[in-house]
């Protein structure tokens, strides 16, 4: 995709003089760029029925792929169900991956939002161990982290936190040094903004369905 | 109407169209094979599971159907493993039927139970267990959908023996197919395709890459059609062959490893390439760095996943063959690449003279020589099914085939043992044509159990058995890359024309250049089944060679000469 983004204008010249001496504007032929890993999410709407899970999960072992979050939930429609899968790939890794999973029999539509303007959540449960004395302190900072304590014990307690990654694990470092005994974390689930909707096919059409990256 | 879920089976499969089942009978499955008894399907007995998903393939392969197998559970579906891979990774429309443990005792390690669905996951389009006798007829009308539709691949049904012993309601209408309401991608993506239009009607040195999409998709007329318009030059694919006639002057050959000079030239010093239903294998490519440096690409190409998989590609056209080369022809001009066609055309004359063809007669038989010949005696009408080696490459070289599904062979999985199965499927799906099984000694000995499938069921096919008692294909890389050290490729087999006449073949073997034509017409000539044992050459080695992971270009090629003389009588 990088590469064939270069084919614009500029580039329009194929007719011309010997417009294929100049590598660099023929896409097949860049240098396969090393892109950086990055955390790519990816969407995806498959039927609810058992075998589906490993079927995704088979794949993205195939391809070679960790998934580093994957999470699974109902959808309104009981047939449907919503996974969103996270895993640390580069483009090329991220394209096939969502191609090959769009490909399965079971999977209805897997699109990778990354790239879209979207929101991001994830849920944990965190035991810290807590006595008299540094409770105070801890309830101060879980307060500024937007945490709630959902359960006190003499030598512990719960904080439940929801929100981005980042938050989670900056809470997570603050909590550290008082000595988090347990952890619990549901896994990102990820939703686009705005009119960006991604439905199940077939779905009651109550909207059209826009499938529209911004074009950045 | 109350059936058994066998029955349903059976009734089902016969409204589907299918006439012939390619199978082995076991505990877990008897339910349907006593109902195969009282309908009109026609069950052929195979000696080996494994023949039974070639078969299949092969039947698949040869008319554009679906194939389907059948095997009981445990050992049974763990035989079909290899076929299932087989068609796979080629594509190949087959529906495996397999019996199951009862759902009361599944995951119990029952007798002759095995997890097949999880073991075949990953080699099959899609696989399903059917644990009622309402299901049976619906997920059968869907595997069928499934193995057919987009890019087509195998299809395991795996049905529990409770399920085939229950019954249930049947009714056609209602088990109507009730597949997953998908996405519809928007493919035809305007930009993309008006890119690949502009790059059609720019390029000075273009080349279409022609695969077995075409044949799949069935667009051998359209795409003749667009290599007429566009005066484009077609290299092919091993699994393309056929599918654009090889006596055409716009077709130059096969590419890749084992590719013509200088059609894997002519890609290299390509401007635009144009492939269509192929997927840029490694076996096609070479070092993906130094594949077609000078090159724009356009893919069309049906399934997705495909699309800068191994080669970036300038302009990918997402969808049908057929449907994608019509929406381009109306856009394409004729041009004139009189420049770039005769240049190839120098390249080949350069390569003629190193061809084993143009050589003066040793005295020796050559593999090429009785493919050649083969070619000649059957006027290149016959179905030709392969197996996997040397003699797959000379007859992708020297058998030239100008019809669709004439060369029937496995590519992707490179599977031994495909060659004598498969031609017994072929026949059975064209009962009017020739159909020669070209294989080597050492697969023709993974699978020769089938010998008395063929007895069995009457048919006539012939066999030729290229033997040069080695595993060929390893020893060339022996020879070439491992300094000659044959470990494990020498190979002891049987009198084959003994074998043969073991199971009732009349087999006859041939060492002089000289017999050959008079052989093969000899066996043409009979309604039987016919075995020949061709001794040939034992160290000759297929060129030209791109060692793997080398440049497209970096060929090795014959040695003009002396030629090599290695000859052992046989």
């Amino acid at each position: 995709m990088l590469c064939s983004a270069r084919f614009g204008p500029a580039g329009r010249a194929p007719g011309e003089k010997k417009a294929w001496q100049r590598p660099g504007l023929i896409a097949s032929n860049c240098k396969i760029k090393k892109i950086e890993d990055r955390m790519q999410t990816i969407v995806a709407y498959v039927e609810n029925k058992p075998g589906v899970l490993n079927r995704v999960a088979s794949l993205t072992r195939r391809l070679a792929i960790n998934i580093d979050s994957l999470t699974v939930g109902p959808t309104e429609n009981e047939a449907i169900a919503r996974m969103t899968l996270c895993a640390h790939t580069d483009e090329r890794g991220a394209t096939r991956l969502e191609a090959s999973l769009e490909k399965l029999v079971d999977v209805l539509l897997a699109e990778n939002i990354t790239d879209h303007s979207m929101l991001e959540r994830d849920l944990a449960l965190i035991k810290v161990s807590a006595d008299q004395q540094n409770r105070p302190h801890l309830m101060e900072l879980i307060k500024v982290f937007r945490a709630r304590v959902v359960d006190v014990a003499p030598e512990s307690l719960i904080v439940e936190v929801s929100g981005t990654v980042d938050k989670i694990d900056g809470l997570l470092e603050v909590l550290r040094p008082f000595g988090v005994l347990e952890m619990a974390r549901t896994g990102r689930i990820a939703m686009t903004r705005g009119n960006d909707l991604l439905r199940p096919p077939g779905a009651a059409e109550a909207a059209p369905v826009v499938p529209a990256p911004s074009a950045k | 109407m109350k059936m058994t879920g066998a029955e349903i089976l059976c009734e089902t499969l016969t409204r589907l169209g299918v006439r012939h089942i390619f199978g082995y009978p076991g505990g877990a499955i008897l339910p349907v094979y006593d109902a195969l008894g009282k309908s009109k399907l026609h069950h052929i007995l195979v000696r080996h599971e494994q023949g039974a998903t070639h078969m299949a393939d092969g039947y698949a392969r040869a008319t554009g159907g679906i194939g389907v197998a059948m095997a009981t559970s445990g050992p049974g579906a763990t035989n079909m493993v290899t076929g299932i891979a087989t068609a796979m990774l080629d594509s190949s429309p087959v529906v495996c039927i397999t019996g199951q443990v009862s759902s009361k005792v599944l995951g119990s390690d029952a007798f002759q139970e095995v997890d097949i669905t999880g073991i075949t996951m990953p080699i099959t389009k899609y696989n399903v267990v059917v644990n009622r006798a309402e299901d049976i007829a619906r997920t059968l009308r869907e595997a069928f959908i499934i193995a057919k539709s987009g890019r087509p691949g195998p299809v395991l049904v795996d049905f529990t023996k409770d399920a085939q012993q229950a019954s249930a309601e049947f009714d056609w209408d209602a088990c109507a197919p009730n597949l997953p309401v998908k996405r519809i991608r928007n493919n035809h993506k305007q930009d993309e395709f008006d890119r690949a239009v502009e790059l059609l009607n720019t390029a000075k040195r273009p080349v279409i890459l022609a695969g077995r999409g075409i044949m799949l998709s069935g667009a051998m007329r359209k795409f003749e059609e667009f290599v007429r318009t566009s005066n484009i030059p077609v290299a092919m694919t091993l699994l393309g062959i056929g599918c654009f006639p090889a006596s055409d002057p716009m077709n130059l050959g096969m590419m890749g490893m084992h590719g013509e000079a200088w059609v894997n030239t002519a890609i290299q010093e390509a401007d635009l390439l144009i492939a269509v239903g192929m997927r840029f294998d490694d076996r096609v490519t070479g070092d993906l760095r130094t594949y077609a440096r000078n090159a724009r690409k356009i893919h069309i190409e049906v399934d997705r996943a495909e699309i800068n998989k191994n080669v970036q590609v300038d302009a990918a056209l997402v969808g049908d063959a057929g449907e994608t080369l019509t929406r381009l022809l109306p856009h394409i001009h004729e041009r004139d690449h009189s420049s770039w066609l005769a240049h190839i055309k120098e390249l080949k004359g350069d390569s003629a003279v190193r061809d084993i063809q143009s050589l003066p007669d040793s005295g020796h038989l050559y593999a090429a020589h009785v493919i050649n010949d083969l070619w000649k005696v059957t006027k290149g009408e016959a179905i030709v099914v392969t197996d996997v080696g040397q003699h797959q490459m000379w007859e992708a070289q020297y058998y030239h085939h100008d019809r669709p599904r004439s060369l029937i062979t496995s590519g992707g999985l490179g599977t031994m043992g495909f060659a004598l199965p498969a031609a017994i499927g072929a026949k059975f799906a064209r009962p009017d044509a020739e159909v020669w099984a070209v294989v080597g000694d050492g697969g023709f000995q993974m699978t020769s159990c089938e010998l008395a499938t063929i007895v069995q069921e009457k048919i006539n096919i012939k066999i030729a058995i290229i033997n040069n008692g080695y595993l060929g294909m390893v020893r060339q890389w022996q020879e070439f890359f491992y300094d000659k050290r044959y470990v494990a490729t020498p190979l002891v087999a049987p009198d084959f024309v003994a074998l043969a006449s073991a199971f009732g073949i009349r087999g006859e073997r041939v060492t002089s250049r000289a017999e050959v034509v008079s052989t093969i017409e000899s066996a043409r000539h009979t309604e039987q089944p016919v075995l020949l044992d061709f001794r040939v050459e034992q160290e000759d080695s297929v060129y030209p060679m791109v060692p793997a992971g080398a440049a497209l270009h970096d060929m090795i090629r014959r040695p003009n000469s002396p030629l090599v003389e290695t000859a052992t009588e046989p």
